[in-house]
């Protein structure tokens, strides 16, 4: 396919003529308020466009086309009547700001939402706006910031998290104006209880973590965890990332955790979009109720209201967050029920131990081979890197030539050369065979044929990338030639 | 259980392979009293055709008449193949494409958005997208602060006052986003022509570190940029300019405001194929000029070549990114909007520069003739482009709230945003409305104004 872009199609005088609206003159733009030279947008029939675009899709993976045992990510299949449930003309052409009077069907949905959500996270509180994880966890920390603000305690500004949290934890304590302190975790995977008793103090704002933890395990002390946090006058922050291990098992509210993400895109199986959109409503206990971010929804005799928390850290988007990835995920937990939400954090959590089961006997080292794997589970190629010079890096890319989605590679940073393997609960027992034949595969091949896995992929429209050119030798946009 | 596909024999096979009884034994490193026990009324699971019934009624619910409301979210029409193709599962269900070799579809498109944006613009770099306009605005402002490493150095105090009529909802999400940050964010007074008032600033001890203003502004006012442009550049202000995408098939770039034009320009791209749809989700999109590209928040797309010197695409600059520099990141964000980029890009493609501006222009002269058929005054002088605030001479929220009764979305009462403003509402007409769609809006909004 090279790299042929929509520009190159393009031919000055050709265009979509059914696109264009009858024409119409404006004379009254004042003259230094316009444009002289036109923005050299593509000039295509509408077919190469389709053709253009349908062929750039063909050279996508996709949950759709391919099995993506992405860990931490959550790659289930998205069911395609949630997308047509939200594709229903009343809500796509509902203007946001539409009175709430004209609203009440959509209003009514919002509010079902909250309702599930807060059963399913244990907080009597939940606002929807968020419009992806890392909103979620900036609305979290924001919310525990404004809530010591609130007791007159405005030197707690310190946001511990463990060692191998998602980049975005600090990233958002930094966002949020606070520094961060990470908290060792054992060699079996939980959080060291003794180091989180030194680090916390008069300081601390609070603790964000996953569970089951970003090391594919159940952070067993977790109730421990919460009192030493609490005891020192933070807050605890739950990280959603995880969540589909545990859903209809367990709830962070009983935890100890004040506040709460969810990713919808990810247990809520909405679609990943290629990179967005993603929704993360934020729950929280009631003593932090009243910092939610708005705007939430209320049932009152009078029908359904928007409604802001009395002391809201404010609004995070202009509107509703993504008010369509909340209908989908809606749609998504009325197919479940509350019997099918159980059911997917036990088959989530089965089709793991399973492929850990399967790839120990095959010959690959567990992270924390004592443990039982959550809905996700790490192994580390070390060894085999230092036997054969093949990293988890080219395992991954080799897999690609097999049709598996890479897992995700070197996270958590504190395991080397590791794969963090989630495989779902919508995958087959099939799907999972044929992936450990492919792993099978691939270590022969590190063993015997080392080059080929050093240098794959073999089968995609390109080979690896140079990433380092891309990042010297700028190119962000096409230019004539 | 709906979408789960284990038979009982695959069940039974997979607990042997593991080594358990059953599925309850591999929750065992979960404290008992932490086990949930169902609470509540169960609920039972719908079968996909009871669930779109009940999505149907609600969605018939809220069906109304012709929108006249814009305020950031526009009734444009959208062509059939752009969601058909964005709805493509190898769009819809792929994953961010951090796996570049499986995923130049998603690159490609990217790298594509970028070039158009930089067209529309006039910018030199774009990112790969933000959350939407308000988010993105909050976003523009952090990079701006961080780019002026000249108000560093003089300790300019961390203030980036917006134009009076930036929208309001934008600034708020903005304040949310960037108060922890302590970055004040006062608003500059409107004139009656509609337009900023830059005289409050002259007398500060030192210049803003930032500068935002919006083109058209919130009350569909065309501001006087250039002579924004230049005060900015005189003192070393950085101007953010937050545009509506498809203005700029017809108005003058950011980059070619006043000699030095815009620094960072961002807004909502939703007027690019993105249906209304409750306002998300859209996607928010930011451009910069060359030397402050280290200084954008979000993923990026770069050309490179493959290990066989074959052009291709990746995400690059990921060093600013929160999975690379955690605490020291651009953002925190990880998200950009792929799927509505890849519908804005397709439909940029299918309308082109000829299309977008016939659209535009086609918006402005429905406005106009909405204006003229409501036969109430302009609250403002200076001209407009699709938007327009008229007054109504009474409290504006009820005879918004009346005309919705009647089946009409007739525009967005002011009050609740300008108390000053209480008895006007901001309209649009895209161009969608028809003729007769406006002479209904006309009829309504008579018939409520004389009860």
């Amino acid at each position: 396919m090279g790299a042929q872009t929509i520009f190159d199609l393009s031919q000055p005088g050709r265009g979509a003529g059914a696109q264009r609206p009858s024409p119409a003159a404006v004379d009254d733009l004042p003259a230094e308020l316009r444009r002289d030279a036109a923005p050299r947008l593509p000039q295509v029939s509408e077919l190469q466009a389709l053709r253009h675009y349908t062929n750039l899709s063909r050279a996508n993976f996709s949950i759709d086309s391919q099995f993506y045992p992405l860990g931490s990510c959550t790659m289930k299949y998205n069911p395609r009547g949630a997308h047509r449930a939200a594709s229903e003309p009343g809500f796509l052409t509902r203007h946001p700001l539409a009175p709430a009077s004209v609203s009440q069907g959509f209003l009514a949905c919002l509010h079902d939402l909250q309702e599930i959500l807060k059963n399913a996270a244990g907080m009597p509180a939940m606002s929807l706006t968020p419009m992806a994880g890392a909103q979620g966890e900036f609305a979290g920390v924001a919310m525990i910031r404004a809530w010591h603000d609130a007791q007159g305690d405005a030197s707690r500004r310190e946001i511990l998290v463990p060692a191998g949290a998602h980049g975005t934890n600090p990233a958002t304590a930094a966002m949020c104006g606070c520094t961060v302190r990470e908290v060792a975790v054992r060699d079996h995977g939980d959080v060291d209880l003794d180091a989180l008793k030194a680090a916390v103090g008069a300081n601390t704002a609070g603790l964000m973590m996953t569970n089951p933890s970003t090391c594919g395990v159940f952070e067993r002390r977790v109730t421990d965890i919460a009192a030493i946090v609490h005891d020192a006058g933070g807050l605890l922050y739950y990280d959603g990332a995880n969540l589909n291990a545990i859903l209809g098992k367990a709830k962070p509210g009983d935890m100890g955790f004040d506040v709460l993400h969810f990713n919808l895109h990810k247990t809520f199986a909405t679609p990943h979009g290629g990179g967005g959109p993603g929704a993360g409503p934020v729950g929280a206990t009631a003593r932090l109720a009243p910092f939610l971010p708005g705007p939430i929804v209320e049932r009152t005799d009078g029908g359904y209201q928007w409604a802001e928390p009395p002391q809201s850290i404010g609004r995070l988007s202009a509107f509703m967050g993504n008010a369509g990835i909340l209908l989908r995920a809606l749609a998504y937990a009325l197919m479940l029920g509350t019997e099918g939400e159980r059911r997917v954090g036990e088959f989530a959590t089965l089709n793991a131990n399973y492929l850990a089961a399967r790839l120990k006997d095959a010959g690959f080292d567990l992270a924390w081979p004592q443990r039982r794997a959550s809905h996700e589970f790490i192994i580390t190629l070390a060894a085999l890197a230092r036997r054969h010079g093949v990293t988890a890096m080219d395992f991954a890319k080799r897999l690609l030539d097999f049709g598996v989605h890479a897992p995700t590679t070197y996270f958590p940073l504190m395991v080397p050369e590791c794969l963090l393997i989630e495989p779902t609960e919508t995958e087959c027992k099939e799907e999972l065979d044929a992936f450990v034949a492919a792993m099978e595969r691939i270590l022969a091949e590190a063993r015997d044929d080392p080059e080929t896995v050093r240098t794959a992929p073999h089968t995609m429209p390109v080979k690896r990338l140079d990433d380092v050119k891309a990042a010297r030798e700028l190119d962000l946009r096409w230019r004539p030639q | 259980m709906p979408f789960i596909p284990h038979t009982a024999a695959d069940t039974a096979a997979m607990l042997r392979a593991i080594g358990v009884a059953d599925i309850e034994a591999l929750f065992d490193e979960i404290p008992d009293r932490l086990r949930s026990t169902p609470s509540g009324t169960p609920r039972a699971g719908l079968s996909e055709m009871e669930m779109r019934r009940r999505f149907a009624e609600r969605a018939a619910q809220d069906a109304t008449g012709p929108c006249f409301v814009g305020a950031g979210c526009y009734d444009h029409h959208i062509p059939a193949a752009v969601w058909d193709l964005a709805s493509r599962g190898e769009f819809m269900t792929a994953y961010t494409p951090y796996q570049a070799e499986a995923s130049q579809g998603t690159l490609q498109v990217i790298y594509e958005f970028q070039t158009m944006l930089c067209e529309l613009t006039g910018m030199d770099a774009c990112n790969a997208s933000v959350y939407e306009g308000g988010a993105g605005l909050a976003e523009a402002v952090l990079m701006a602060v961080r780019a002026n490493r000249k108000a560093a150095r003089a300790g300019w105090p961390r203030t980036v006052p917006m134009a009076g009529a930036v929208h309001p909802l934008y600034v708020q999400a903005t304040r949310s986003i960037v108060c922890n940050q302590g970055i004040d964010v006062p608003m500059l007074p409107y004139g009656d022509d509609g337009r900023v008032d830059l005289t409050a600033l002259d007398g500060l001890a030192a210049p803003p570190v930032a500068l935002v203003v919006q083109q058209p502004n919130f009350f569909g006012v065309l501001e006087d940029v250039d002579a924004i442009a230049d005060w900015a550049a005189e003192r070393g202000t950085l101007l953010v300019a937050c545009v509506n995408p498809l203005s700029l098939a017809l108005l003058k770039p950011p980059s070619a405001w006043g000699s030095a034009g815009a620094d960072i320009v961002c807004g909502d791209g939703q007027p690019l194929g993105v249906p209304m749809a409750s306002g998300g989700p859209s996607f928010g999109f930011l451009c910069s000029r060359q030397a402050l590209v280290r200084q954008l928040p979000g993923r990026i797309v770069g050309r490179t070549e493959d290990a066989h010197g074959e052009p291709g695409f990746t995400l690059t600059l990921q060093a600013r990114e929160q999975h690379i520099r955690r605490a020291k990141a651009t953002s925190n964000i990880c998200t950009n909007q792929g799927l509505l980029v890849t519908a804005a890009t397709i439909h940029m493609s299918l309308l082109g520069a000829a299309g977008l501006r016939e659209v535009a222009a086609a918006s402005c002269a429905k406005t106009r003739e909405l204006i003229h058929a409501l036969r109430r005054p302009r609250r403002f002088s200076a001209p407009c482009f699709h938007e327009c605030v008229i007054d109504l001479g009474c409290p504006a929220t009820p005879v918004v709230e009346a005309l919705a009764r009647d089946g009409v979305l007739g525009g967005l009462a002011l009050g609740p945003y300008f108390a000053e403003l209480a008895h006007c509402v901001l309209v649009c007409a895209t161009e969608r409305r028809t003729s007769a769609e406006i002479e209904r809006f006309a009829t309504a909004l008579r018939g409520a104004l004389s009860n």
